[in-house]
């Protein structure tokens, strides 16, 4: 680059000393520019690999052996356990449990985020407050809240049911039936995530063009059709993306309904109206008799189970997006 | 996540339009009064169960079942606080002090780590670059409480059970961590820069800590913010995990609203409401790269 090449071009003689020092420096910075990257990557790989990659196929593993805490390591017996799992009408109240819950929460979340996202999307006064508000829960633990929730659907004084009387309703026995029991800890969820959900939908919101919604207003279009057939469809891949969040964050649901049932996995009033999957793997790996064997069992089932999930609302989103382009 | 990168591009030729002519659609970005009060409702539900805990933290034991429910604070909060501090069971202020600890080691490895390979992945070259990208990608879609079961029995050959590195050893990378800063760093961190440095006879090493850690701070800050959250709210491991006498705020939390002493309901409002009170500090105070790095986060995914 220099123009005044003819001093610069001409370097000084080395005496032999100095020599091997900048062939030394070569050869390290050859070494540095190989080797960094893998030495920059691999703190992640190596870690992973012993905390997370390990203990997935080490969990298989352990499901096809009769492992428990006491009686310790029995050896192999194949798909036992999976057999004695998919026997249990505990894990498939359990299941059933979960996917209830899972629906009667995520429906109303997402549909609830989206108006909030629709009306976010607005020339507002105050809008980092508003934004903070909404995401207040979302930084909150789970265990605080759902000690609090637990008062508020109290059966008797709690706050829920306060409400309910005072608009002439009966109140309700919120552990006593599956419906009761999925709509609180549904409520809960929802509380927590809505707000999370619905900044994520105003961000794809607002990276749509909107001479899209100006061309439509001239033509006539209603705000309400606008919303279902301009913002909607061209959100479509982040909502796939919450749904699949919400798949995999439904599926392991634990503390909400841990805490509804004041901080018992395994037992407690009407406890078979809200098991969770998650629930149940915890109580029986980790509470009554330790079996191991069984809760890996479990976890691979869920697995296979959140992953089918993930897959099937993949291609069904796909497919209707290809439809859409039609 | 690739589907979402097919979202429109921003079309900045809709921008400069005069300012006079109302634009056909514009009521529709107008905020009615029924848009804030529908958004008021909204923030004022998100608020209630934790300003309610606060309330509730500062009276005596009848206000838990008060019904309406009282609105305004009381006098009671230190004391309160006092009783809960001397609860041998709880162990709260261990439990405080052991999150604050876990959290932060956790964080700054996950910044460390996530920057020093969104690094390499955004600006270097080597071999196998796009495979273990992939992978990375692949590990943010493993739900973590799967490996629970078998993680726990390492704990217990490793002999870790009841002590703190169980909750911080297998939590120090995060693979959303390398992502997030792989995105920020291809798009924020010049090629030239890095170029300049290396004619400068820069190391590797001295790029990374003179010139891309600065540019990446405030997407390694919202990293480390969303990681110390994460972190502090955790549940289920810690509680599996340790003991008792040596828990997280959260576990503390548990014992105390599951303990001998549950009559005192007010004690346990006064835990959650002080187990609240550092997020929300930390909320209050950065919400707005938090907000910006969840929806960039969104977004780029």
């Amino acid at each position: 680059m220099s123009v005044n090449t003819s001093a610069a071009a001409i370097p000084p003689p080395l005496d032999p000393e100095q020599r091997r020092r900048q062939a030394r420096q070569v050869r390290l910075g050859r070494l540095d520019l190989k080797a960094s990257p893998y030495l920059y990557v691999a703190p992640f790989f190596v870690l992973f690999a012993v905390f997370g990659f390990f203990p997935l196929i080490y969990t298989g593993w352990v499901s096809m052996r009769d492992w428990g805490l006491i009686k310790g390591d029995q050896g192999f017996v194949g798909f036992e356990n999976f057999a004695e799992v998919l026997a249990d009408a505990n894990f498939w109240n359990a299941m059933f449990n979960t996917f209830g819950i899972f629906i009667v929460s995520t429906v109303p979340q997402l549909l609830l985020a989206l108006m909030l996202a629709n009306w976010l999307n607005r020339k507002l006064r105050f809008r980092t407050a508003l934004r903070m508000g909404i995401l207040l829960p979302n930084i909150t633990s789970v265990a605080a809240v759902g000690i609090v929730f637990g008062f508020i659907f109290a059966d008797r004084y709690g706050l829920a049911n306060w409400i309910l009387q005072s608009l002439s309703l009966d109140p309700v026995s919120w552990r006593g039936s599956r419906f009761a029991s999925w709509t609180a800890i549904s409520f809960m969820v929802d509380w927590r995530w809505t707000g999370y959900n619905s900044l994520i939908y105003l961000a794809a919101m607002q990276a749509i063009p909107r001479d899209l919604y100006e061309s439509a207003s001239l033509d006539g279009a209603s705000p309400a059709r606008q919303f279902w057939q301009i913002t909607v469809p061209l959100i479509q891949p982040t909502i796939l993306f919450t749904v699949i969040i919400s798949t995999i964050g439904g599926m392991q649901l634990f503390t909400e309904p841990l805490m509804f049932n004041y901080g018992a996995a395994g037992s407690g009033s009407g406890l078979e109206n809200f098991q969770t999957i998650a629930m149940y793997i915890y109580s029986t790996t980790f509470e009554n008799n330790f079996k191991y064997g069984v809760g890996s069992a479990m976890s691979w089932l869920l697995f296979m189970l959140i992953i089918l999930f993930a897959l099937i609302n993949f291609l069904m989103v796909r497919r209707s997006l290809k439809g859409s382009d039609k | 996540m690739t589907a979402l990168s097919t979202r429109p591009p921003r079309n900045s030729a809709a921008a400069p339009k005069p300012a006079r002519r109302r634009r056909p659609g514009a009521k529709l970005w107008e905020a009615s009064p029924l848009t804030y009060v529908a958004l008021i409702i909204a923030v004022l539900l998100a608020i209630f169960p934790i300003a309610w805990s606060f309330i509730v933290a500062s009276r005596d034991n009848s206000s838990v079942y008060k019904i309406p429910p009282p609105l305004v604070p009381g006098g009671e909060f230190l004391d309160n606080t006092q009783r809960l501090l001397a609860n041998d069971q709880a162990h709260f202020l261990i439990g405080l002090a052991n999150s604050i600890f876990v959290s932060g080691v956790v964080t700054v490895s996950v910044v460390l780590f996530s920057t020093l390979a969104g690094f390499a992945f955004a600006k270097l070259r080597f071999r196998g670059a796009n495979v273990l990208l992939l992978i990375i990608i692949v590990t943010m879609m493993i739900p973590t409480q799967l490996g629970y079961i078998p993680l726990y029995i390492l704990m217990i050959k490793l002999g870790w059970l009841g002590s703190l590195q169980a909750v911080i050893v297998p939590f120090l990378v995060k693979g959303f961590g390398v992502f997030m800063m792989r995105q920020y760093a291809s798009s924020a961190v010049p090629d030239e820069l890095i170029e300049a440095a290396r004619m400068d006879g820069c190391s590797t090493w001295r790029i990374y800590w003179n010139v891309v850690l600065p540019t990446l701070r405030p997407a390694a800050a919202v990293l480390g913010l969303l990681t110390f959250m994460e972190t502090w709210n955790e549940f289920l491991w810690p509680y599996l995990v340790l003991d008792g006498d040596t828990p997280t705020i959260q576990y503390s939390l548990k014992i105390l609203a599951t303990g001998n002493y549950t009559t005192d309901y007010v004690q346990v409002f006064t835990g959650t409401a002080l187990a609240i009170v550092p997020l929300l500090l930390v909320f209050l105070a950065f919400g707005r790269q938090i907000i910006g790095g969840i929806m960039e986060g969104s977004v780029k995914a």
